[in-house]
């Protein structure tokens, strides 16, 4: 492997690329070879570097330049001031926020507010190594954690260390990883799984995807060690259909690790074996739902299972299997290099560690990002996020994609985790983070989402299959100025309802938004009952209100 | 994949590839790449020094073009910085002197007295 002066890393992820990253990096490269340059320049494609909103973006090392929005005639100047002359093309590079007109000339990982506030543990190689190159992995610790368990630590022990590093689970629900695995790991049985969840289906939601494709080794590192831990040799990683990059990148991560025995029989010469193998869904929100997720791992429809049994138990093939989501499979290997008392000292007492966010809608800095748990709305959406552009007012952040419940002002000094989330009617979910600035109408908002669940309902039970249509029946009502007093009550009473009685998380959190948004938006809501959108929203009623 | 060792071997033989990436670069090597560089041979004289850098596999080093210094007369020029030590600016710098600088400098930490034009 040749040393060279310098490194290119063109973003990779599926919104860089969607904006043209391909056809930056072959610019980058046609310009590089056009000065002669090829063997001391080195373009690297990896995975999202964060800040979705600027793509193309890239970093050029050793300086730790990055420039964004970069434009395929841009390419050629950059070549030759930067990399052939030696001198950073100001114009081009990043800037914090859009609206501000300071030029940050350098972006190392620290010093700017974008990345000072983050904390990467999930994140730690995206936009940093070239996620199809097993070597750059390895080169950052990869596979030393897996190596760690196998030689030293037996499965129990493996167990105790992930309880003790209190993880919950990242892909909503927040259930302590230790403790799902213990039930697998004490029920005997011939053959056990890992399933990873990379059914990311919650709108706005696309940080699973992003680790996927910036760091698949992460994943596939974290599940050989659940493997161990739990006496299964077996996994299975469930992605998305539309996810055609993930499972291009997952597919040869596996390849790679199976070719350096990472993955195969007698790991380490330890005599655990492990496998893994890519399925990919159809699209049905549902299945990102372990049981419905199972169901269709084995061939049927997607419909969630009654519960208990719970996959721990009975999973795939009715034999115990752990179902973990990508991010928290991915916190794995971190927490067994450096031990569960290092990953208590970040977050918060109750929900240590890290989270993802996607953070989109009415916010400046839209992209991915990684916060200690515990950071509040009011950081996120002003430090990290960069505000909320065109200057106009904070009215409510939605947590957790559109199962999540609404935030409204009062909340933005609220500490971000489990706990406190949860207590307000809220939930951290999948870490979709959707600001809404004050131009918008609840109603109007509320219709959009319960129309999705309306569509994604899977029909299996009364309460959701009903409960969602009757709710956007309302909702319309409400906006064309025809829903009546005795409205608003039917609506709580048929919220919940689907919270108490509907078979799975789906129907349980449909109504969240709509529950959190009527106790704290209920005067504007109330004022479409007397004909007056506040907003001017709902076109029929603002056009009545003018009139009069 | 046979036991740790194996593990620590591909680390090793990677890292060297991505540790420019970690901003641990120690020793900085820049040379100036103005018009008045490149015209007086400075792209062989950065050839030459990645050349050796890859021949003695040495890491940890950065090697950057920069601009004109204002001394063309003294192009081909290469300032070598080693952290704790005052920066040298060697001038007149050929392909072959410059894979002498590697050796001596930043291999010995030796410094070519009779080449140096300035101490910073």
């Amino acid at each position: 492997m040749a040393i060279y002066r310098s490194h290119v890393l063109v973003c990779g992820g599926t919104p860089c690329l969607l904006k043209g990253a391909r056809t930056i990096r072959n610019l980058f490269q046609q310009e590089i070879n056009r000065y002669q340059m090829a063997d001391e320049i080195r373009v690297v494609e990896t995975g999202c570097l964060g800040p979705c909103d600027e793509g193309p973006v890239v970093i050029i090392y050793p300086e730790g330049v990055m420039y964004s929005r970069l434009q395929p005639t841009d390419i050629p100047k950059i070549v030759e001031h930067h990399l052939y002359k030696g001198r950073v093309v100001e114009e081009l590079v990043y800037r914090e926020r859009k609206d501000s007109k300071e030029i940050s000339s350098k972006v190392p990982l620290e010093g700017e507010k974008y990345l000072d506030r983050q904390k990467r543990v999930v994140l730690r190689n995206c936009g940093r190594i070239n996620p199809d190159l097993i070597e750059e992995y390895i080169a950052n610790h990869g596979y030393e954690a897996l190596g760690k368990v196998l030689t030293e630590l037996r499965p129990e022990q493996v167990v105790e260390i992930v309880t003790a590093s209190k993880l919950q689970g990242r892909g909503g629900a927040g259930f302590p990883t230790g403790l799902k695995w213990s039930f697998t790991a004490k029920t005997q049985a011939d053959r056990k799984y890992i399933v990873c969840n990379a059914d990311e289906g919650e709108p706005g939601t696309f940080k699973d995807r992003l680790i996927m494709e910036g760091d698949p080794h992460s994943i596939i590192e974290g599940m050989a060690i659940a493997g161990y831990a739990v006496g299964a040799e077996e996994g299975i990683i469930y992605i998305r259909g539309e996810y055609h990059l993930s499972i291009e990148r997952m597919a040869r991560a596996i390849r790679q690790a199976n070719e350096h025995g990472l993955l195969g029989k007698n790991i380490f010469g330890s005599g655990f074996s492990f496998q893994i193998e890519i399925r990919s869904g159809a699209g049905a929100y549902i299945c990102g739902e372990e049981t419905a997720l199972i169901e269709s791992i084995e061939g049927s429809r997607g419909e969630p299972r009654v519960k208990p049994p719970y996959p721990g138990v009975a999973g795939l093939w009715g034999k115990p299997t752990v179902v973990n989501n990508v991010e928290t499979l991915a916190n794995i290997a971190p927490i067994i290099l450096n031990g569960p008392e290092w990953f208590r000292s970040i977050g918060t007492e109750s929900s240590p560690g890290t989270k993802v966010f996607t953070m989109l809608g009415d916010i400046n800095n839209q992209g991915l990002i990684e916060v200690p748990m515990g950071i509040t709305l009011r950081e996120i959406v002003y430090e990290v996020g960069g505000g909320i552009p065109g200057g106009k007012g904070f009215k409510m952040a939605q947590t957790g994609g559109t199962s999540g419940g609404c935030l409204p002002m009062e909340f933005l000094d609220m500490p971000m985790d489990y706990d406190t989330l949860s207590k307000v009617g809220s939930a951290l979910g999948s870490g979709a983070m959707l600001i809404i600035d004050d131009t918008h109408c609840i109603v109007d908002v509320l219709k959009s989402f319960m129309k999705f669940f309306c569509h994604e309902s899977c029909g299996k039970c009364t309460p959701c299959r009903e409960g969602n249509t009757r709710l956007y029946e309302i909702l319309t009502a409400l906006s064309a100025g025809t829903a009546t007093k005795a409205h608003i009550q039917l609506m709580k009473d048929l919220a919940r309802t689907m919270q108490l009685t509907a078979l799975c998380g789906l129907g349980q959190s449909a109504p969240n938004s709509l529950i959190t948004c009527l106790r704290f938006f209920a005067d504007e809501i109330e004022a479409h009952l007397n004909g007056k959108c506040p907003t001017g929203v709902c076109k029929s009623l603002a056009t009545q209100f003018e009139a009069v | 994949m046979k036991s740790l060792a194996d593990l620590e071997k591909i680390r090793e033989e990677a890292r060297r590839m991505t540790d420019l990436r970690e901003g641990k670069a120690q020793t900085k090597v820049i040379i100036g790449m103005g018009t008045c560089g490149i015209a007086a041979g400075a792209r062989e004289t950065m050839k030459a020094i990645l050349d050796e850098i890859n021949k003695r596999n040495l890491s940890g080093i950065a090697l950057t073009p920069t601009g004109c210094l204002g001394l063309c007369e003294q192009e081909p020029i290469v300032e070598v910085e080693i952290p704790g030590q005052p920066r040298i600016i060697y001038g007149k710098v050929t392909p072959e002197k410059a894979r002498q600088i590697v050796a001596k400098h930043l291999v010995n930490n030796n410094i070519i007295g009779e080449w140096v034009i300035g101490r910073k």
